[in-house]
C-alpha cells in the first residue's frame, strides 16, 4: 500500500488559490469552511513564498490521539478520515492539529459547532464508496475512482504534489537538484518526523 | 624611486579594489531580492520562531486565523493524553482512598453531646438555593466534563462507539448550557457568603486543631464558617472564576490562536479535577462523613448541640442577636 501525502513546492506556487477553489467546488464545501487555503510567506517581501496547505494526513496523528470519542481512522493509503456520525464538534483536534486543519460550520443557536471537517484527501468517509451519503458528508471520493485529490490534479504549475510519498519526494528532489534550490517540504517534518533531503 | 613606484602601485590597487566594490555593491543587493535564485526555506523560518509563535502569513480568504501555515503546541497532546487523566485519576482516587481510610480510623463524627431538642436556623432558603444551584450545576459539569477525558477508555468499551458517541454528544450540551447556571450559581455563592469568610485569627487556631476532625471531643471555636469551610469557599469562587473564563475561551476555539485554545483547555481541565476532588471530600463530611452535618444544607436547621460543637461563636452571636426567638423545638417560652 502506498503512504499518500501532500507535498507543497512553494517555488513554484503562485498563490492562484484554484487548489482552494477547485476543493470547495468539487466537494461542495459550506460557506465559511475551508478544507485547503494558500499561505503567503513574508509577503511583500524579499524571498516571499506561497504554500498550499491542508489536513497532511499524519503520522500518529494528534487529532485522532485527543478526539475524545475516537471518531479518527487511518486507511491503509495513510489517509485521516473520521466518523461525521460520532464527532460531537467539540473543537479538541482543532487545539491539537499543527496546521489548523478542522473546521467547524456554525449550525445551531449562539454560533456552537457542528461536526467538524476538513480535508479527506478526496477519500470521502466511512460511508460506503461513491453514495449520495458520502458525497452528502465527506465529499466525493475520487480515490475509489483511482483519481489523486483534485486540488493537485489541476494545480496549474504542478506545485501541489499529491500521491506516494516515495514518487512526489523524487519528483520534488530532481526540481531542486535542476533548479538549484528549493525551500523544502513544507510541514513534513511536523507531520512525518521526517522531511526531504535537499 | 622606488618608494614612488610603490606609492603609484599602492594608489592604482587602491582605485581597483574601490571601483569593484563599487560594481559589486549593486549586484549584490539585486542578489537578496532575486525572486528564483534564493528562496525561504521552512527550517530557517522556523529557527526564527520564538517558543509557541506560529509559522504564519497572509491569506485572501476571509478567516484571518488560516493565515497560520503550521502551529506549535504539540506537546497539548501530551498533557491532553497522559498528564491531564494521571492528575484526574490521582486526585479523584486518590481523595477517595483517603477517606475510606479516615472513615475506617474516625469513624462517622457523632455529635459527642447527642442530639439535642432544640434546632437553630442555619441557612434559610436563598442560601439553600445559592448552594444547590451551585451544587447540582457543577457535579452535572464535573460528570460530564470528566466524560470528555475518561469517557473514551471507561464507557467506550461498554456503550460501544455509537452508543458512547450519542451520550458524548449530549454531554457536551449539557455541559455547555449547564456551565451558564454554574456561573450564575458561583456568582451568588460569592455575594451571598464573602462577609462570613474573611480569614480571621479564629481560623489558625481551628487549623493548628486539625479542625477537631482527628480526635474525638475536640471541638475549636469557629464563627458561621470554618477554616475548612472557607477553604471550600475560596476554592469554589477563585476555582469557578477560572472555569469560567476557560469555559468561555472553550465554546469558541477557532475564535482566537491554537496556543490561546490549548492554555484554556489546559487551566480548565486541571482545576476541574483539583476541585472535584475537594468537592468529593465537601461532599463526605456533609453527609456520611458528620452527624447532623447535611441537616444545614437540606432543611436549612441544624441540631443545637451539633451547631454548638461545630460553629460556637456563631450560637453565642445568633442566640444575643435573636435573643433565643430563632431557636425552635419542644421548650417554647411562655409569652
Amino acid at each position: 500500500m502506498a503512504r499518500l501525502k501532500f507535498l507543497c513546492d512553494a517555488d513554484r506556487c503562485i498563490e492562484c488559490n484554484a487548489c482552494v477553489t477547485a476543493c470547495k467546488n468539487e466537494h461542495e464545501v459550506p460557506w465559511g469552511i475551508n478544507r485547503r487555503r494558500v499561505v503567503t510567506l513574508n509577503d511583500g517581501k524579499p524571498g516571499e513564498r506561497s504554500v498550499s496547505m491542508a489536513c497532511m494526513h499524519c503520522t500518529d496523528a494528534p487529532c485522532a490521539s485527543v478526539c475524545p470519542v475516537s471518531c479518527f481512522y487511518t486507511t491503509a493509503d495513510a489517509v485521516v478520515l473520521h466518523n461525521k456520525d460520532l464527532c460531537i464538534g467539540c473543537g479538541y483536534c482543532f487545539y491539537a492539529c499543527p496546521f489548523g486543519a478542522p473546521q467547524y460550520p456554525k449550525t445551531s443557536n449562539f454560533g456552537s459547532r457542528g461536526k467538524m471537517d476538513k480535508c479527506t484527501y478526496c477519500a470521502g468517509g466511512p460511508e460506503e464508496d461513491g453514495s449520495q451519503a458520502e458525497l452528502d458528508k465527506y465529499g466525493r471520493n475520487r480515490l475509489a475512482e483511482g483519481k489523486l485529490p483534485l486540488c493537485a490534479e489541476m494545480c496549474s504549475t504542478k506545485a501541489l504534489l499529491a500521491g506516494d510519498s516515495d514518487i512526489i519526494a523524487q519528483i520534488y528532489k530532481e526540481r531542486v537538484a535542476k533548479r538549484g534550490y528549493g525551500s523544502g517540504a513544507w510541514g513534513w517534518q511536523v507531520a512525518y518526523k521526517e522531511t526531504i533531503a535537499i | 624611486m622606488t618608494s614612488m613606484l610603490s606609492k603609484w602601485l599602492r594608489t592604482g590597487l587602491f582605485a581597483l579594489v574601490f571601483g569593484l566594490f563599487s560594481l559589486s555593491a549593486p549586484a549584490f543587493a539585486q542578489g537578496s531580492v532575486n525572486p528564483t535564485a534564493q528562496s525561504v526555506k521552512e527550517t530557517q523560518l522556523f529557527q526564527a520562531l520564538k517558543p509557541g509563535e506560529a509559522l504564519a502569513g497572509r491569506v485572501s480568504i476571509p478567516n484571518k486565523a488560516a493565515g497560520n501555515l503550521i502551529q506549535p503546541g504539540r506537546d497539548w497532546r501530551a498533557y491532553n493524553q497522559e498528564t491531564l487523566p494521571k492528575i484526574g485519576a490521582i486526585a479523584i482516587l486518590g481523595v477517595i482512598a483517603l477517606l475510606v481510610v479516615f472513615y475506617l480510623v474516625r469513624g462517622k463524627i457523632r455529635i459527642d453531646a447527642g442530639p439535642s431538642t432544640m434546632k437553630i436556623l442555619r441557612f434559610g432558603a436563598i442560601d439553600r438555593f445559592v448552594h444547590w444551584l451551585t451544587a447540582l450545576s457543577f457535579l452535572m459539569l464535573a460528570i460530564t466534563g470528566a466524560n470528555v477525558t475518561f469517557g473514551k477508555k471507561i464507557l467506550a468499551p461498554i456503550l460501544g462507539p455509537e452508543g458512547f458517541a450519542a451520550w458524548a454528544s449530549f454531554a457536551k450540551l449539557i455541559h455547555n448550557y449547564v456551565g451558564f447556571a454554574f456561573m450564575v450559581g458561583v456568582a451568588l455563592t460569592f455575594i451571598i457568603w464573602v462577609k462570613d469568610n474573611m480569614p480571621s485569627a479564629v481560623d489558625a487556631k481551628w487549623f493548628a486543631a486539625a479542625g477537631g476532625l482527628l480526635s474525638k471531643g475536640s471541638h475549636p471555636p469557629a464563627r458561621r464558617f470554618n477554616g475548612g469551610q472557607k477553604i471550600v469557599f475560596w476554592s469554589v469562587v477563585i476555582g469557578g472564576v477560572l472555569m469560567s473564563i476557560s469555559g468561555w475561551h472553550l465554546l469558541f476555539p477557532t475564535a482566537e490562536g491554537i496556543s490561546e485554545a490549548q492554555f484554556h483547555a489546559t487551566l480548565h481541565g486541571t482545576v476541574a479535577f483539583l476541585m472535584t476532588a475537594l468537592i468529593i471530600g465537601h461532599i463526605y463530611i456533609g453527609s456520611v462523613g458528620m452527624e447532623g452535618a447535611f441537616d444545614a444544607m437540606g432543611s436549612g436547621e441544624v441540631d443545637l448541640n451539633w451547631a454548638k460543637e461545630h460553629h460556637s461563636l456563631w450560637v453565642k452571636e445568633e442566640q444575643e442577636r435573636k435573643s433565643g426567638s430563632r431557636i425552635s423545638g419542644a421548650a417554647q417560652p411562655a409569652e
